[in-house]
């Protein structure tokens, strides 16, 4: 009786039609928001992907990456003589204002790398040598900070611009994720990073840390927070701690989670009512093919086939659809969209939930059909 | 009854009472019925509007609960199956032929008649290949990849007809087939009844209206206020 069902639903067009576009909607909204949100999220922690370091240590009382509390100087040797560190080095992290030579000003985010490691260098470099950051007065600009301080027009590999009233020269361009607040990053060293920014009393921002190979990272975290009383996280950790921080504090997610429930709504509301309708209007056939002996399981059977088959197709257009609008909008990272596993797998249930609730409505209609209406007349 | 008659009753039922509703708003349409259906023949069963015939016609093809009394089906007590034995049951040996007529408007003429086959898990292919010869036999051949509504009335219910039929049902259940149609193309398709729905070990039972046909039966029986107050023989030209 599947070849029936199917010719049953792809027969009546219109509804069929009106049954995909709801779906379809329905997918390609929850997909296209979910992948924005997480997008978002993405960049929200970017700071600490952008770096790919094991372990970040600072305050104890931090709320978020980008939150920076400065610690004592004291604090990288401490986490060095903590048993299971492989290294520790220092970063500064710090909101400076960059003047170009046409006198504009920017707000930007200056990153002070250990200077014999460049530890937490981006992995990708667009122009330049990162290495070059060595030289006096260096700075590394990530693609993002071109594209804010006025284009490549402007600001480039070799152009000279000031921090806080020093010279400061462009000797690369590094490729990094973007980051929610999109402030421009400028990397240089640590030691000259702390020559930058006015005189303060602490000015280490964070301690990166790794643990010594075949050693459990959760276990070298714990003994760092013991031994130093520091705050000590895992990347990932600290990546979860910041996005529950965005969540609790923006109201991005009661946001996206309203548009995102809605679609779910949406794709129910027609799904249910179509499908109803659809069994409605075909009421005196399946009764006449209850009449013909079949019975209320198989018709229950080729309900679901029907709303699963014309489902999973508002799955893939849908899914297709949200992919191409990422793919348009967000190729080159310019616009958050990262579409997961986890969010498809997600979106595939809450489909099947769309479908096996507009199933049920009309199941339960036709469990509760007489056969004898076929005896009525029209 | 006929107490004369050699052929074993294919339905006999007895003491039949249905009702509908409860407390003051409780209609009983049918009221003790008494009835035998033979193999072979071709019953008719007529009366005024309201009168319990459809009710009648569900009950004894067991798609309707009675209240009380008992009915028979090729000996088996259809009253006494559990619903699904007895939806399995009846697609066995059971054809439907409804005034609407009731094709699947998106299925061709020959899917709509190996729907019953298709109930019964016979193949796709197979199913079709029957569909298709049934349709040839009651003269739509040249018809059968045509959509229900590419057909005159007359041809769907040739094609509801057909679809009765295919699965060689031992009890044809007929529910006022002529009655949407004009009277030449009802006069045409009761013939095609008598010559492809009778057979010696089938039953048909229909329902009509309809006095032009009347002729087409072997009994005739009359249903009034849900009792039958008649059951008489059809007298047929030269052997009345």
């Amino acid at each position: 009786m599947n070849y029936v069902a199917l010719k049953m639903l792809f027969g009546d067009r219109a509804k069929y039609l009106m049954l995909l576009c709801g779906l379809t909607f329905a997918v390609m909204l929850i997909v296209q928001q979910g992948s924005i949100f997480w997008g978002l999220m993405i960049w929200s922690q970017s700071s600490i992907s952008n770096l790919n370091v094991p372990i970040w240590v600072t305050d104890p009382g931090i709320a978020q990456v980008d939150e920076v509390k400065p610690i004592a100087d004291t604090a990288v040797d401490r986490v060095r003589s903590v048993p299971g560190v492989e290294w520790a080095v220092p970063l500064y992290k710090g909101l400076l204002r960059a003047r170009l030579a046409n006198g504009e000003y920017h707000q930007i985010t200056l990153t002070g790398l250990e200077s014999s490691t460049l530890i937490g260098r981006p992995a990708e470099v667009l122009e330049g040598r990162f290495e070059d950051i060595l030289q006096p007065d260096a700075v590394v600009l990530d693609q993002w900070a071109v594209e804010r301080m006025g284009g490549p027009g402007v600001i480039w590999v070799g152009t000279v611009f000031e921090l806080n009233d020093k010279l400061a020269r462009v000797v690369a361009i590094a490729k990094t994720q973007k980051s929610f607040t999109n402030i421009p990053v400028i990397y240089t060293t640590y030691e000259r990073a702390i020559r930058y920014v006015p005189r303060e009393r602490r000015t280490l921002s964070y301690v990166l840390a790794k643990p010594k190979a075949g050693l459990p990272i959760d276990e070298v975290t714990a003994r760092i927070r013991e031994q130093t009383g520091l705050g000590a996280f895992t990347a990932e950790e600290f990546s979860w701690k910041t996005i529950g921080w965005v969540l609790k504090n923006t109201g991005i997610g009661i946001n996206f989670g309203t548009t995102i429930l809605l679609g779910f709504l949406v794709g129910m509301a027609i799904a249910g009512q179509t499908f109803y309708l659809f069994t409605v209007e075909n009421l005196r056939q399946f009764g006449a093919l209850k009449a013909m002996g079949a019975s209320t399981f198989t018709l229950a059977q080729m309900i679901l086939l029907q709303a699963f088959t014309v489902g999973l197709t508002g799955y893939g257009i849908g899914l297709g659809l949200a992919t191409a609008f990422g793919y348009m909008t967000a190729s080159g990272g310019g616009l958050p969209f990262v579409e997961t596993w986890q969010l498809l797998v997600l979106v595939l249930a809450a489909l099947l939930t769309i479908c096996a609730f507009s199933a049920l409505i009309s199941i339960i209609k036709l469990a509760r059909l007489e056969p004898a209406i076929v005896f009525r007349g029209a | 009854m006929d107490e004369t008659r050699t052929q074993p009753a294919a339905v006999r039922a007895r003491g039949i009472v249905k009702s509908f509703g409860s407390g003051d708003t409780q209609v009983t349409v049918l009221r003790g019925i008494d009835l035998d259906i033979y193999q072979g023949e071709m019953l008719l069963l007529v009366g005024e509007s309201g009168g319990g015939k459809t009710t009648l016609l569900s009950a004894l093809a067991g798609i309707l609960d009675i209240d009380e009394g008992h009915i028979d089906v090729l000996g088996i007590p259809l009253n006494d199956l559990p619903a699904g034995k007895r939806t399995t049951f009846r697609g066995q040996t059971m054809g439907f032929v409804y005034q609407q007529f009731n094709l699947l408007p998106a299925l061709t003429a020959a899917e709509n008649v190996a729907v019953p086959l298709l109930i019964q898990k016979t193949g796709r292919h197979e199913a079709l290949q029957h569909a298709r010869a049934m349709l040839d036999r009651v003269g739509l051949g040249d018809r059968t990849e045509f959509l229900p509504k590419n057909l005159s009335g007359g041809q769907q219910q040739r094609v509801a007809i057909a679809r009765a039929l295919v699965n060689e049902p031992r009890l044809l259940i007929c529910d006022e087939p002529t009655a949407a149609l004009d009277g030449h193309t009802g006069q045409k398709i009761m013939e095609l009844l008598r010559e492809v729905g009778r057979s010696p070990d089938r039953s048909v039972i229909i329902v009509t209206h309809d006095s032009r046909i009347f002729h087409f039966g072997d009994r005739m029986a009359h249903l009034t206020d849900g009792r039958i107050v008649s059951i008489e023989p059809i007298a047929r030209e030269g052997t009345a």
